[in-house]
Order: structure tokens, then C-alpha cells, then sequence
């Protein structure tokens, strides 16, 4: 039987998703693309506002880093935390998995806590002015994904520990473990905005 | 076709209009042109490529060729394409340069806020004085570059003079800036060209450009306050219109003197009422107050619901401040 | 059964057998479930084609009852705030109810079938897009109907849509309802750019797609990434409406232009995302009634490219007039003069090919020729909106009604009607009525150039756009019942197309693969095409593989349609490298799914519990919304989303 050239690679190939190869990944990203559009013109509201509005604008002039530097941290390693549970998916080492993806929702719940205290420590609320309005809106927006991020590493917690995946079969986690570093890279963009600008000389 | 008031296309009479006004035809007819030639090559280019007309049922089966590759009808349509493109570009950066910055040193500076659905017009002078305000009709000297400081209390409007200057939208929060220079004495209409609510349709106002001298003239007589009432008729008119317009509008050396609709001190100086709706007549004034409803839907203005008499009084007092 | 996580898929021709066992994996199930549950990339299609088409003719009616208020100046037909929420209503549906979905129709009924695929990258995802879509029409719509209809244009500019000025559920509705269709587009886009990129048929390499999967790609990957501003900027607003907060007004320093600024940086990139799927149509389209190839292929592709990615830098263009610094107004000038070029290839590339071909004069010739004049006659008119100065006079005035006009309906409609006689007997098996098709054809071409091409005399007269009525001033009243009665011979073409649909779907004469003797994948496959689109996978060799045996093929090798990939093992396609199309993986494409619908139906009544501000109501959508996002997502051991042997 002839067999069409562009055929020759078809030998052996993977089926279904094997590893992160497969269109969940592609469609992880999408989805990422999509959200950090989101965020930059959220950001971009800020910056906007920011240059367009008479002095005192900025209701801190200098942000107290007390809560949020240590919550920064704390959601940074929760990232490594939840790679490292990653890495036990890949190694076959189950417990791995569970202590990487159960530490890091915990630390993902307790940056929502903190972050609701640091709320709370404001002297101003969402209606105090165009800034204030944006500090609550943006960092709101950032816990929604925080929370949604949670319930991700929730559903590959109890589906690691109903003991789905393997090595190959574990795209599933892989995009969901993507998705918890995406909501964490882009809290770094959303503090620097608010807590490292000011101190840089915006809005001033 | 004639002369519309609001057209553009024809009798520029101001500065920054006429330096838009021959760019706005050379575009034009870069544009017919291109059109025309589109239309002819694609009217040509569907006659002769059949020999003989195939029916559609046989589709399937006409023959098909490669032909030649044809790239070159894009390079060289291409490279056509982008003369009339440059010279527009360049003459855009010209007239930008000329039409877009406010003059050095304006002949006069106006304050023109614009509400649904009219204008607020605030003549601005070192002393306060000097300063008075009017609505929907602009005086301006022929001649003189005018500063025009645009301010929205509500909404955005835009200001638009077609046939002195283009558009400058009015934005709550910012002060845009526009300027107006007249080179004929004359009444231009002008219309708000950013959709505000319910009666965008019936924002105009007129600019009256006019000599020096009428325009002092002029200046003279706003700076006036209201003449006193003369007749029984006339004073019972001035009461109501103190104790009811007076919650909204204004009429200087009167009690009612509030700002919230237009300056009623001279009145009947103005060619038109409610912002170029109606001519501006004892009839049409006296309908648009017992009925500014039905009028002008949705203004801001209710229905005043007065006593024939009532009606007749108030606007034989109207009738008085010219 | 234990299946292997490799293997080598087995190579093979089509019989008789192996098309029954294809159908047995692939067919929905018959009836109401069926219904409900289906992910056919084309009924869904089908679907959005239908849905759009419904709001075309709602939109339509809305416009005629407009122009019968503005026939003559100073009628009182309808009240400023009747006509106030028609205008906006109309432009709501036609730029977002209709424009976008019925393109993306077309693409999800065609994609599969022109990249030689059995279905799109995301089937549930495709459905889920198609539900959310029809209700959120259905959202908007219910305001529209309840009296509570946008009013503040389709694009919104605060602070006239604030609650200060616009205290009714008006503005609640179109914002929350815009928020929800963001849902739908963006998923769509996803699905539609992973698609492009994965699962195409072997040796389709990038240099040899369809033009219209170009232009639905580019659209896609705009929308990805726009249609968030539009969704942040309504979400905003209704932020401001009901939390007190100030993102727009002025009062607590926020930014009116703020939102001006959002829109057109969603708005301006969404105009191209909705003509140029539709200008790869005509590019698709024309050539085969050429009977030659598309003159200018990588030009026309790039080109589609180069336009977008313009497209993203020219937004300020709807902002001259608010007062922005100079360099700023040159720059935007210059970028939208510029963004002519690309277009202008599209256009070259058209003609020559007319010229160069042998044109056969159908129905669907006439709507793809004609419409290159209409772009023209839209693309000039832009031009002259580019330059800085003339637009100062131009802007907001029925010059700019036009102007939208010709690129809405002629680089939309036209199009996309020309695409209805094209690919309705790949849809339907029927052949649309060709001598119906030319009354239907020259109706809408004279009704609308009646209607619009006068209309740009109107606006240079000076009549400004968005308002209810109008005095009487020389030249208006006359170019006004012109174009009235222009609308509705336009209106009487599109109800010829509804007629000859109607008819053709039962007594239309009988299609047959290929009736137009087209070059691409879709016409390969039976009229309408089997729930598998193709039994064997096909392999392409060129861009034209059905006129290989007259044109000759690139390079020598063959494409082969009916000896390939078999895969029927399971539901299964093939997965393709992203440039070169090389197979690397067996797709397992889920089934049948009502997550899809019961997830829409989550949304609308969280959306419908917010815009009511019920918070149960809102709280049980938001969660049915979760479970069935959990059951959708929940690993699957078909889909070889877990591990067979474990759990």
C-alpha cells in the first residue's frame, strides 16, 4: 500500500496526553494568556489613572511592607512547594505529591487570610477614592484567582490521592501546577505596582 | 447642493476650518478616484475572462489553470497605492501643525460649559465686574483668534462649529481647549457631536461673529442687569418668574439667581430657546413653558402648569429682558 | 481492556465497515439528550449560524423602525429614550450578536473540515462557547424587552452610563450581559487557536492553510487577548454602579477617558476580528468560481497578519477629538493611514485573481466580487477618518454611520452571504436557488448602496449621528427617505435569503460532494459531511489538494484522501506538530457531555441573580457552576486524562 510521505513520522506515537504533551497544555496557556491580559490592563488602569490625577492621588505614600513582604514570600514558596509535589507525581513517590499539593494550598489560604488582614488594616475602603477603588479591585481580582488557584490544587490533591496519575498520564496536574505559578508571577507584577512604585517615585 | 448649516464641505469661515477644508477635499477625491478605478478594473476583470458564459450548474466542471502567478498586480498596485497615502500623511502633519495648538495670545477667553442639553457661556475678564454669563449664543469679535476653555458639568459633549472649527469633545474632570477665529462676520451654528442622553439631538448654539465694535456693543448691554418691571402685568410676570424660574435660572438684579439653567438676564437678545430648539418669540416661549415636555422630551426643564393668566404675566415680563 | 500509551496508528483505505464503526463512536444520540449534550463541531456551528442569523433580523427590524422615525426631520414615531435604547440595542446586536458569532459558525462548521480533522481541539469547550453565547443574547435581550435595553450606545462612554445619569437596570444589564458574552468569545478563541495550531491533517504545514483559518486565527488570537479590556471595563463600571467605587468619575478621581481607553483597545483589534475571517472567506471563496489559485497567497496570509498586529496600535484613532497632546494625534494618524497598505493587498490579490482567472458567474461570485468595492469604498472612507484634521469634522457625524456601514455590512454581510450559497450544500446536502439567489443578491447590493453610499452626503452636510431626529436643513430630509427607503430594499434582500434558505433546505436540488468543483478538504467528504467528517485521515501535499491532478502538486508528492490514518480505536483524531503538521499523538476526543449546557445554564443564573441583585439566586449559579466545571474537568480514564491501571 502506498503511504503518504507525510505520514513516515506516524510510527509509535502517544496517545492521549503523555507527560505535558498534549492540547490540555496548549489550552493551560490560552488560558494564561488570556489572564494576564487581564491583569495588564488592570495595571494599566492604575498607571492611567495614576499619571492623570492632580497630586496626593496615592492615599500611602509609603505602603508598609509588615504584612505584605512576608505574605509575598510566603506565596512565592508555595510555588515551590506545589513543583515539588509535582516532582512526586513524576518520581512516583505519591506521598511526595500529596505533602507538596496539601502544603501549598495551605499556604495559599493563609496568603488569602493575610491578605484579608492587610485589607482590613487600611485606613481607607473601596469607595474612598480612584485609588483606593483600584488597590481593592485589583488585589481582588488577584485573591479570585488565588481562590480559584486553591480549588485546583484542592482537585489534584484528591486526585493524586485516588491515586490517578503516573509519570505519563499526568497533564491534568501539570497545567493545574502552571496555573498556581502563573496566579503567584503575577502577584509579583501587582505588588510591585502597588508597594514598590510609590517608593520609586509614582503617583507622588 | 445648498448651503447647509451644519455642512462642511463648502464656506469655511473660520481659520481653522479653511486649513482643514482643502485636505478634507483632496482626501475625498483620492477616495472617489480610488473607487472609481477599483469598480473599473473589477467591472473588467469579470467581463473578460469569459469567452463564453458558463452556467452555474456546471461549476465542477470548468476547467481550472494555474495560470500566471500574478504577485506583480499586488506589487505595483501596491507601490500606486502608497503616493496618494504619503501626500495625505504629509499634508495631515501640515495642517495639524496649523489648526491643532490654541494661539499665543487670545483676542478673548471664553468659559463654555456644556449640561444636558445646552450651553453654559461665561465671558472671563480680569474684573469680575466685567465677567457675566449667557447661553447657548456666542459673541465673538471677526477677526481675532478666541480662546475657548471647554468644561462639562455632567456628561461628555463635544463642541462643534463645523464651519469655523472642527470637534473638541467636553470632558467631565478635564479642560479641553478650543479656539475659534472668524474671518466673516456672520451666525454659525454649532451643535453638540457626542451622544449625551435623551435630547443630543437639540444641543445647538450659534456663534456670532461680528465687528469689533457691535461685538463691545454687545458686551456693553449683557453687562446690563435686568430692567425693572414696568406695567401690573410685567411685576406679577417678575414675581413668579423670581419665586418659580428662579429656582433654576438666573436674572441678574432680580432675587431669582440661581445657576443651574440658562442666564434669563437678557433673554430676548438670543435668536433661539432651548439650545436652538424653537425661535425665540413671545408664542414659542410661552408654549415652552407650560409644555417644555413635549417639546424637548426628557430635558431637564418640567412642565410649569400655570394659570393663562399666570402664563401671559410671566411672559410679558420675559419679553422685557433684551 | 488495557490499551498501550503508544502506538502506531494503522494505515489504511476507507470501507464499508469501518465507516459504520466510525459512526457508531461519533453520532450524538437522537432526540432531546442528544440535543443537549452534543459536540459536533458542526451542528454547533450550524447553531451559531442560526443564532446569529436571528439577531441579524432583530437587529434589522430595530434599524428600520429608526429609519421610519428619522424618513422625514422632527417625526415623533418614537419617544428620544425609545429611540435612544433602539440605536444602542441595534449596534449591541450587530457588532456583538451577530458579526462575531455568525464568523465564528462558519469557522467552527468548516475548521475541522478544511485542516482534514474530525473535530476541533475542544469540543466541550466549542459547545460550552455556543451556550454561553445564547444566553447571553438571551440575557441581553430580556433587558432590552423588559424596557431596561442598553442606552448609551454600543459603546457606553461613562459617565452618561453611571448611575448619576442612568439610574435604571439598563446599564446592569448590558454590563453584566457583555461580561457574560466575554465568557463565550474568549473560551472560543482558545479553542480556536489551539485548533489551528494541533490538529491539522498531516502535511498541512502552516504555508498551506486556508485563508480563512489564517484570518479566524488572527481574529482568535486578538480576541484571546482584547476581549479582557472590554469585560475589566464593564465589570468596572458596574463596580461603580452598585460598590461606590470611582473608577470613572470624576468626583473620586477616576478617568472618564479611562473607559474610552479600555473600549477601543478591545474595540478597534474586535473590527478586524470580525472582517477578516470574513475576508479569508472571500479569499477561500472567489478562486474556486476563478477556477485558479488565489493570486498572492503569502502576501494575502501575512498581510492578514500584518493588519492585526497594526490593528492593536491604532485605538486612539476613535479618541481624536478628547483633547490628547500632539505627538500622540500624529502618531495614531500616521499608524491608521498606514494600516491601509495590508489591506490594499487583500484587495490586489482579489482583483487579480478575477482578472487573471476565468470567472463563473454564481450567486456566491456575485456577493464575494462585489463586496471588494465595498471594502474599497469602507476602506476610503476610513482613510479619510485617519487623518487628524478631517476628522475633527468627520467624526460623530453620519459620514462615520457609513462609513461603519460599508465595513459591517460589506465586509461582513456580504461575505458571509456569499459564504451561505457557498457552503450550504456542504451543510445541508441542498443547493441554494441560483435564479432566487440573483434577485436575492441584487436586492441587498442596491438597497444598500441606496441606503449608505448617500449617506456619506448626509454627514458631510453635517448631520451628527445618535440623534432622534433632525431639523429640516437643506439636502437632509431628501438624503434621509433615500436612505430609508434603501434599508428597506436591503431588508427585502435578506428576506429572499431567508426564503430561499427555507426552501432549498427541503426542495433544494441535491448537492453532491463537490459542487463547485472546490480545491480544499471540505469538499472531499460527502454533502453534508458524516458525524466523523473523515474516515481516513487525510494527507496533504499542497494547498489545493483536490486540483492536484490539473495544477500539479508542489514538490512532486501527492495528496492522499483516501488512504490514511484509520483511527478507530475510539474517538480519535490525529495530533499535529504546530508549523510542519507532523503526527505526533492520537487525540482521544471526549464525548457527548452535558456539563457544557448545565455550566452555561450556572452562569446565566448567577448573571440573572446579579443583575436582579438576588444573592441566593447568584450564589446557587455560581456553584452549579463549580459542579459542573468539576464533572467537566473530572480525569477521565477515555480520555487518558489518568491512569488506566490505577483508581
Amino acid at each position: 500500500m502506498a503511504e503518504p510521505a507525510a505520514l513516515a513520522a506516524a510510527r509509535n506515537l502517544p496517545v492521549g496526553p503523555v507527560g505535558r504533551h498534549g492540547l490540555g497544555w496548549w489550552g493551560a496557556f490560552t488560558l494564561i494568556a488570556s489572564e494576564a491580559a487581564l491583569f495588564s490592563y488592570l495595571l494599566f488602569s492604575y498607571y492611567y489613572t495614576g499619571v492623570n490625577t492632580t497630586s496626593d492621588w496615592l492615599l500611602e505614600k509609603a505602603p508598609t511592607f509588615k504584612l505584605a513582604l512576608p505574605n509575598t514570600i510566603l506565596l512565592l514558596l508555595s510555588s515551590l512547594v506545589a513543583w515539588w509535589g509535582e516532582r512526586g507525581v513524576l518520581e512516583r513517590r505519591r506521598p511526595q505529591a500529596l505533602a507538596g499539593f496539601g502544603i501549598a494550598f495551605l499556604m495559599g489560604t493563609a496568603f488569602v487570610i493575610v491578605q484579608c488582614l492587610e485589607w482590613h488594616s487600611k485606613p481607607y475602603g473601596l469607595g474612598t477614592s480612584s485609588y483606593a477603588s483600584l488597590y481593592f479591585v485589583t488585589t481582588g481580582f488577584h485573591i479570585a484567582h488565588v481562590i480559584v488557584g486553591l480549588g485546583v490544587l484542592l482537585s489534584i490533591f484528591v486526585w493524586t490521592a485516588l491515586d490517578f496519575f503516573s509519570p505519563r498520564r499526568r497533564l491534568v496536574v501539570s497545567a493545574g501546577v502552571i496555573y498556581w505559578h502563573f496566579v503567584d508571577v503575577v502577584w509579583l507584577f501587582v505588588f510591585t505596582t502597588y508597594y514598590i512604585t510609590p517608593y520609586l517615585g509614582f503617583g507622588r | 447642493m445648498s448651503h447647509s448649516p451644519l455642512g462642511y464641505l463648502s464656506d469655511a469661515a473660520g481659520t481653522r476650518a479653511q486649513a482643514i477644508l482643502p485636505l478634507t477635499w483632496f482626501m475625498l477625491i483620492v477616495s472617489i478616484i480610488v473607487c472609481v478605478v477599483i469598480a473599473t478594473l473589477l467591472w473588467i476583470a469579470v467581463r473578460r475572462g469569459r469567452p463564453a458564459p458558463v452556467p452555474a450548474s456546471a461549476a465542477a466542471i470548468a476547467p481550472v489553470e494555474a495560470g500566471p502567478p500574478g504577485d506583480r498586480w499586488i506589487s505595483v498596485g501596491i507601490i500606486i497605492s502608497c503616493v496618494p497615502l504619503a501626500a495625505a500623511l504629509v499634508w495631515t502633519m501640515l495642517t495639524l501643525a496649523a489648526v491643532a495648538g490654541p494661539p499665543a495670545n487670545p483676542a478673548l477667553t471664553l468659559d463654555v460649559t456644556a449640561r444636558q442639553w445646552w450651553w453654559d457661556v461665561h465671558y472671563d475678564a480680569r474684573d469680575p465686574a466685567s465677567q457675566f454669563s449667557t447661553a447657548n449664543e456666542i459673541h465673538i469679535p471677526v477677526g481675532v483668534p478666541v480662546l475657548v476653555r471647554l468644561h462639562a458639568a455632567d456628561v461628555i459633549h463635544s463642541f462643534w462649529v463645523p464651519a469655523l472649527s472642527g470637534k473638541t469633545d467636553v470632558i467631565p474632570g478635564q479642560t479641553n481647549l478650543s479656539w475659534l477665529q472668524a474671518s466673516a462676520p456672520g451666525r454659525y451654528l454649532g451643535q453638540c457631536s457626542e451622544y449625551c442622553g435623551f435630547q443630543h439631538a437639540h444641543m445647538q448654539f450659534e456663534v456670532v461673529a461680528e465687528s469689533q465694535q457691535d461685538f463691545d456693543r454687545w458686551r456693553a448691554a449683557q453687562l446690563e442687569e435686568a430692567a425693572a418691571a414696568q406695567t401690573p402685568e410685567q411685576t406679577r410676570g417678575a414675581a413668579l418668574v423670581v419665586y418659580r424660574c428662579g429656582l433654576c435660572h438666573r436674572v441678574r438684579g432680580t432675587g431669582a439667581g440661581a445657576v443651574f439653567a440658562p442666564d434669563l438676564t437678557h433673554l430676548m437678545s438670543r435668536r433661539t430657546i432651548a439650545a436652538g430648539s424653537l425661535p425665540n418669540n413671545p408664542g414659542t416661549l410661552a408654549g415652552w413653558i407650560e409644555n417644555s415636555q413635549s417639546v424637548k422630551p426628557g430635558n431637564l426643564m418640567p412642565d410649569q402648569y400655570l394659570s393663562g393668566q399666570q402664563l401671559a404675566d410671566t411672559v410679558a415680563y420675559l419679553e422685557t429682558l433684551k | 481492556m488495557r490499551q498501550p500509551d503508544f502506538r502506531t496508528p494503522a494505515i489504511g483505505r476507507d470501507s464499508v465497515e469501518h465507516e459504520a464503526r466510525l459512526l457508531s463512536l461519533w453520532e450524538t444520540a437522537p432526540g432531546l439528550k442528544g440535543f443537549f449534550t452534543t459536540v459536533d463541531h458542526k451542528e454547533i456551528g450550524k447553531r451559531y449560524i442560526f443564532t446569529a442569523f436571528a439577531f441579524l433580523v432583530l437587529g434589522g427590524i430595530e434599524a428600520l423602525i429608526m429609519r421610519l422615525q428619522l424618513a422625514g426631520p422632527n417625526l415623533s414615531l418614537l419617544t428620544p429614550d425609545q429611540y435612544n435604547q433602539l440605536f444602542s440595542t441595534h449596534g449591541m446586536t450587530m457588532i456583538f450578536l451577530y458579526s462575531s458569532p455568525v464568523l465564528s459558525g462558519f469557522s467552527n462548521f468548516l475548521w475541522p473540515l478544511l485542516l482534514g480533522s474530525r473535530d476541533m481541539a475542544f469540543p466541550r469547550l466549542n459547545a460550552f462557547s455556543y451556550w454561553v453565547y445564547l444566553a447571553a443574547g438571551l440575557f441581553l435581550y430580556a433587558g432590552f424587552l423588559g424596557g431596561y435595553g442598553p442606552n448609551d450606545g454600543w459603546f457606553n462612554y461613562v459617565p452618561y452610563a453611571e448611575r448619576d445619569y442612568n439610574p435604571g437596570l439598563n446599564q446592569d444589564f448590558y454590563a453584566l450581559g457583555m461580561v457574560f458574552l466575554g465568557i463565550s468569545t474568549t473560551v472560543g478563541a482558545a479553542n480556536f487557536i489551539v485548533t489551528a495550531f494541533r490538529t491539522r491533517a498531516p502535511g498541512m504545514s502552516i504555508n498551506r492553510l486556508p485563508i480563512l483559518v489564517w484570518g479566524t486565527l488572527t481574529a482568535s488570537v486578538a480576541n484571546l487577548v482584547v476581549v479582557p479590556a472590554v469585560s475589566l471595563a464593564f465589570f468596572l463600571l458596574w463596580m461603580d454602579r452598585h460598590f461606590g467605587t470611582h473608577f470613572y468619575d470624576t468626583a473620586g478621581g477616576g478617568q472618564p477617558l479611562l473607559w474610552q481607553h479600555l473600549f477601543w483597545i478591545f474595540g478597534h483589534p474586535w473590527v478586524y476580528a470580525i472582517v477578516l475571517p470574513a475576508m479569508g472567506m472571500v479569499s477561500d471563496g472567489l478562486p474556486v468560481f476563478c477556477r485558479r489559485p488565489l493570486v498572492g497567497y503569502s502576501l494575502v496570509a501575512l498581510s492578514t497578519v500584518a493588519t492585526m498586529i497594526l490593528g492593536f496600535g491604532v485605538w486612539v484613532h476613535h479618541m481624536f477629538a478628547t483633547g490628547l497632546p500632539g505627538l500622540s494625534l500624529a502618531f495614531f494618524s500616521a499608524a491608521s493611514i498606514i494600516i491601509t497598505v495590508p489591506s490594499a493587498v487583500a484587495v490586489f490579490a482579489w482583483l487579480a485573481t478575477i482578472w487573471l482567472g476565468r470567472p463563473v458567474i454564481t450567486t456566491a461570485f456575485l456577493f464575494f466580487s462585489s463586496m471588494i468595492i465595498l471594502f474599497v469604498i469602507g476602506g476610503v472612507s476610513g482613510f479619510m477618518t485617519a487623518s487628524v484634521p478631517v476628522d475633527w469634522q468627520l467624526t460623530d457625524t453620519y459620514f462615520v454611520v457609513a462609513h461603519i456601514h460599508y465595513v459591517l455590512i460589506g465586509i461582513n454581510l456580504f461575505p458571509v452571504v456569499g459564504a451561505i450559497y457557498f457552503w450550504f450544500p456542504k451543510m445541508t446536502g441542498k443547493l441554494l436557488d441560483e435564479r432566487l439567489g440573483r434577485w436575492n443578491f441584487w436586492t441587498m447590493f442596491i438597497g444598500f448602496n441606496l441606503a449608505f453610499l448617500p449617506m456619506h452626503l448626509t454627514g458631510l452636510l453635517g448631520m451628527p449621528r445618535r440623534v432622534y431626529t433632525y431639523h429640516d436643513y437643506p439636502g437632509w430630509h431628501a438624503l434621509n427617505l433615500i436612505t430609508t427607503i434603501g434599508s428597506f430594499v436591503l431588508a427585502i434582500g435578506v428576506l429572499l435569503l431567508v426564503i430561499n434558505v427555507a426552501r432549498s433546505v427541503r426542495l433544494g436540488a441535491v448537492a453532491g460532494r463537490n459542487p463547485w468543483g472546490g480545491s480544499t478538504l471540505e469538499w472531499a467528504v460527502s454533502s453534508p459531511p458524516p458525524a466523523y467528517n473523515f474516515a481516513v485521515i487525510p494527507t496533504v501535499a499542497s494547498r489545493h489538494p483536490l486540483w492536484e491532478d490539473r495544477l500539479g502538486a508542489e514538490g512532486g508528492a501527492l495528496s492522499s484522501l483516501d488512504t490514511g490514518l484509520l483511527l478507530d480505536q475510539g474517538k480519535e483524531t490525529i495530533g499535529t506538530s504546530a508549523l510542519d503538521a507532523v503526527p505526533d499523538m492520537v487525540l482521544e476526543m471526549p464525548g457527548d457531555s452535558a456539563a457544557p449546557f448545565a455550566m452555561a445554564v450556572g452562569l446565566a443564573v448567577m448573571f440573572a441573580g446579579l443583575v436582579a441583585q438576588a444573592r441566593i439566586a447568584a450564589a446557587v449559579g455560581a456553584l452549579l457552576t463549580v459542579i459542573a466545571l468539576l464533572m467537566w474537568l473530572w480525569p477521565r480514564r477515555e480520555l487518558r486524562e489518568r491512569e488506566v491501571a490505577h483508581g
